[in-house]
């Protein structure tokens, strides 16, 4: 291809074809991002409408997708039934029990696998990472029975009680959280170590007054993913926790509004939504921590 | 450190609780003590019971006796194992597929972006994956719900006939899938950007004037760049795919006629609702070869790293 | 044939002017050197050349053809980048022949057009391994590479060696100059070192603030700046500048520069300096060169003038020393054996027949 194919007396134009092709390029990026959008937003959007509808409304059937009289019956029913304000408790509690759990475990972990190294560090964090491969839906039935067994050896209840997820959830969140604080540990500087360590501190002294405050984000990070997963988890709920006062929102919702044959859409909606509601607070302030949360375990690793 | 181990008679005892004082000030120590409960949440609570598992497996259903290998070979006679095999691998792999390729395309959508703008698409477009699946699955159950879906609304108006997503078998398996992309796709998305803007700009401007159009810089330097993160992504995604639980349950519950489940919902309907644990524990086993080859493809991932680095 | 031609060539980023209006007439074979402080638009206007960046008024050709909407693809060119820009999944053969790969030339071609660029850059060690595994140097070389292989119209490098260290830097330096002498192809040049461009060049375009300052041979800008900003950048240690007045006295003028030293103008001078006695905002420039030690014999214009010396600097094949004028530093270059000290006053030579006048409010050279 050389330069004398080009016709030479092309009308002079300021903007020339490839700023054309680049500008026909966004406009179809545009077109596609506005379908994928629709596509990933349809579902929350139709809870949210869904929720402002009336039962009748509902059967009426007149167009699933707007909301003619929109009523807050709904949220006011669900707000103000105990069921619900129990799970919602239950689920807050566990979650927020589960969070302090995993930072309390997951933060030294993470500082003495990256810092500190000792004889296995790295093979240990290696596998770490590779028992958190291990499925919940691999141990739920070996840990029923474990829980089962240990409440005839110790007369303790562990079924059935929210509280027992507490002991499980860590196992979800800990792990991770470990391997995410573990890279944020990384990026430290080593002569900052060296130049507290000068200055007399001792290791836990570094632990809490340097490396915790510049790690921040990463810890912000790693504390909005253990909560949303404990917010989030499903199985273990419903093979541990049976009761309706002992349910989490997840479970308490599935199985408590779902009665037979009739479904009150209405209220199922309004609690998912509800149900929701936290993750997607979280989400929007701290988006950038959220994402982070996420990218770091993969892109750091 | 033989002042503890040796005979205490001679030692006087200050000298004896400065060396245990300092062994316990020693770096390893330490270190060792943090990670403690780390170990221990990840003995007790990941690896007995996953080995546990396997014993609970080969035992009878009411379990006193041991049957060794009778649950399993119970289970190959079954027609409905092999179901769940099938269903389990097809879901697994292609929602997968789909989950990385639109992961890929959106993120490119994205990254053509201007920069400003970005963060506000990329925002809307990880909802689904924030959202707890439990609740997100609820709502695509009420849009397939068999009389009032919102979907065969828009089909019948736009001329079409309703689609029986939850009873036909089929359509079933579609719905499972389709949710379960629904719900993965971001993930993978907010991965590929990132390692997208990973990419050197100039590599592009350099391929530019080597010749290359949009494709080739496509599969000539953004795909091999982005080799590792695809990899690490689809094999994460392979097993929590195959391993998951909550959309099936809450979208079909494994039917019609058993023609949805997945081991994890299956193993909890025998292990949990039918009360047999052994057999469940069997069930769920299944799940541990794709995690014995995931395991093999990180360690040699990682050993290639610190060989390499 | 492949001469380049900017014709009012200009770049608005954002309603920042960056490049304003270039004009420039680049022979074939030629290598001229765009050279500035950052921000001057250098880096731009090559960019502009290669179709990295769009053109917001102006015109491009190359051999003839107008440019401006061709995409980097087709105007065969060849690039080197600062940071190398090599496909690090790639080893340096594949990074050679991407271009050629992409144009499906035949593998027997690509084979010996890799070879004969790896023989001319000393490479050919070095083709199956991958960046990763080079030297600074070494990429660099792979990334010259990757552009002669192209057997483009013209190469465009875009200060490829400001990543290397100052040694490096130096043998790279010939490096290009023997490449540029064997391979013939017209190159444009950008750097903000001013060694780079007098010593690579065949002419030298000295830009500031997207305009160009002037453009000339190497020495032509070294002895004959046209304006201050040039006389200033060319040449290291710089130009020292000095506020001055010009006063007439019997038909002879005089330079004076504060209170104790004023020189004689040059006689040839006289008809071209005479307009501007008694201006305001007038400035002497000398180079450090031309300001010596005393020798036993004076040259032509060799004016002779004492002064205290401030710091001395001992470079070994000569020293510089730095003294003050009326409160402006200025700086010489006598012999190591002068003996030149800190402190004590010497007695130095200016040598009038280089010094330039120039007009501040202008900035022009007179």
């Amino acid at each position: 291809m050389t330069a004398a194919t080009l016709p030479t007396n092309m009308p002079r134009t300021l903007s020339g074809s490839m700023q054309r092709d680049r500008r026909r390029a966004l406009v179809w990026s545009y077109v596609f991002l506005i379908v994928f959008v629709i596509f990933f937003l349809t579902p929350p959007v139709y809870m949210l409408i869904t929720s402002l509808k009336t039962s009748a409304e509902i059967s009426a059937a007149s167009t699933p997708w707007w909301v003619f009289a929109p009523t807050l019956a709904n949220y006011a029913e669900i707000l103000t039934s105990p069921a619900y304000l129990t799970f919602f408790r239950n689920s807050a509690l566990v979650s927020l029990l589960v969070v302090s759990i995993t930072m309390l475990v997951s933060i030294p972990a993470a500082f003495a696998l990256s810092r500190m190294r000792f004889w296995g560090s790295a093979t240990l964090a290696t596998g770490v990472f590779l028992t958190y491969l291990i499925p919940d839906t691999l141990l739920f039935i070996p840990l029923f029975k474990i829980f089962a067994f240990l409440h005839d050896w110790t007369g303790i209840e562990f079924i059935n009680h929210w509280w027992v997820l507490v002991i499980i959830y860590p196992t979800l969140t800990v792990p991770f959280c470990t391997w995410i604080m573990i890279g944020y540990f990384s990026s430290i500087p080593k002569e900052l170590d060296e130049a507290a360590l000068i200055d007399g501190a001792s290791y836990l002294q570094l632990l809490t007054r340097i490396f915790i405050p510049v790690a921040l984000p990463g810890i912000i990070a790693a504390t909005i993913f253990a909560f949303t997963v404990s917010w989030a988890q499903f199985l273990y709920p419903m093979a541990f926790t049976t009761s309706t006062d002992q349910l989490v929102l997840p479970v308490g919702i599935v199985t408590t509004l779902i009665k037979g044959d009739v479904f009150n859409w209405g209220q199922i909606m309004t609690g998912a939504l509800l149900g929701a509601a936290p993750p997607l607070i979280i989400y929007a302030f701290l988006m950038d921590y959220y994402i982070a949360g996420l990218t770091a375990g993969a892109t750091k690793g | 450190m033989t002042d503890r181990t040796a005979p205490s008679s001679r030692v006087p005892i200050a000298r004896r609780k400065n060396s245990l004082r300092l062994w316990w000030r020693r770096k390893s120590t330490i270190a060792f003590a943090m990670t403690l409960p780390l170990l221990l949440i990840v003995v007790a609570l990941v690896l007995y019971p996953s080995l546990y598992a396997f014993y609970l497996a080969t035992l009878n259903k009411s379990m006193e006796r041991f049957v060794g290998l009778g649950n399993f070979a119970f289970l190959f006679k079954r027609e409905t194992f092999w179901m769940v095999v099938r269903q389990s691998i097809v879901f697994a792999l292609s929602a997968v597929i789909f989950k990385a390729l639109i992961g890929l395309i959106v993120a490119h959508l994205v990254h053509n972006v201007p920069a400003k703008g970005q963060r506000k698409w990329r925002g809307m477009l990880l909802i689904p994956w924030v959202i707890p699946p439990a609740m997100s699955t609820l709502a695509w159950l009420w849009l397939f719900d068999p009389s009032y879906s919102a979907f065969n609304w828009l089909l019948e108006r736009a001329g079409g006939s309703a689609v029986p997503w939850l009873g036909d078998p089929y359509w079933a398996r579609f719905a499972v899938i389709l949710v379960n992309v629904w719900f993965g796709a971001p993930f993978f998305m907010i991965m590929y950007l990132a390692a997208l803007k990973s990419v050197p700009e100039q590599l592009y401007e350099a391929a530019s004037i080597d010749g290359a159009n949009a494709w080739q810089k496509l599969w000539f330097i953004t795909l091999p760049m982005m080799h590792n993160i695809i990899a690490i992504t689809v094999l994460f995604s392979l097993i929590v795919t195959f391993a998951n639980f909550d959309i099936v349950r809450v979208l079909t519950n494994g039917g019609p006629v058993d023609q949805t489940h997945v081991f994890a919902t299956w193993a909890f309907r025998i292990g949990i609702e039918s009360n047999d644990i052994p057999l469940g524990a069997c069930v769920s086993l299944f799940m541990f070869p794709i995690l014995a080859l995931a395991a093999i493809f990180i360690l040699r991932d990682v050993n290639q790293r610190t060989t390499e680095g | 044939m492949a001469q380049v031609t900017l014709r009012g060539l200009t770049k608005v980023f954002d309603q920042t002017p960056v490049v304003r209006g270039i004009d420039l007439e680049i022979a074939d074979e030629e290598f001229v050197v765009l050279v500035g402080p950052s921000g001057c638009g250098k880096s731009t206007t090559l960019r502009m050349i290669a179709g990295l960046e769009d053109i917001t008024g102006g015109d491009i050709l190359i051999d003839g053809e107008r440019v401006n909407d061709v995409p980097p693809k087709d105007r065969n060119i060849a690039m080197v980048f600062q940071n190398y820009a090599l496909y690090p999944h790639m080893t340096v053969f594949e990074n050679m022949s991407f271009g050629l790969r992409l144009r499906k030339v035949p593998k027997p071609q690509i084979q010996a057009r890799v070879e004969h660029a790896a023989r001319i850059l000393d490479i050919q060690e070095l083709l199956q391994r991958k960046p990763k595994q080079l030297s600074g140097g070494q990429r660099q070389r792979v990334a010259m590479g990757r552009a002669i292989v192209r057997d483009p119209k013209v190469f465009l490098f875009d200060e490829p060696l400001s990543n290397l260290d100052a040694k490096l830097r130096v043998q790279m330096r010939t490096e290009i100059k023997r490449v540029h002498q064997k391979v013939r192809t017209t190159t444009v040049y950008v750097t903000h070192d001013q060694v780079e461009a007098m010593t690579l060049a065949d002419r030298v375009v000295v830009m500031n603030a997207g305009s160009i300052e002037q453009v000339g041979a190497p020495n032509d800008l070294y002895h004959a700046p046209a304006t201050r900003f040039v006389a200033g950048f060319i040449g290291s240690p710089a130009m020292n500048f000095l506020p001055c007045a010009l006063e007439e006295t019997a038909g002879a003028l005089r330079v004076r520069l504060g209170a104790e030293i004023s020189f004689g103008v040059p006689e040839e001078r006289i008809q071209r300096y005479r307009p501007y006695v008694g201006r305001a905002a007038l400035v002497f420039g000398l180079r450090p060169e031309h300001i010596l030690e005393r020798r036993a014999h004076l040259e032509r214009q060799q004016q002779v003038f004492e002064v205290p010396l401030d710091v001395t600097e001992p470079m070994g094949m000569e020293t510089l020393v730095h003294f003050l004028v009326d409160g402006v530093e200025v700086c010489g270059r006598v012999s190591p054996n002068a003996g030149a000290q800190g402190g004590q006053r010497m007695q130095l030579v200016a040598d009038l027949d280089h010094m330039h006048l120039i007009d501040d409010t202008s900035g022009k050279v007179l």
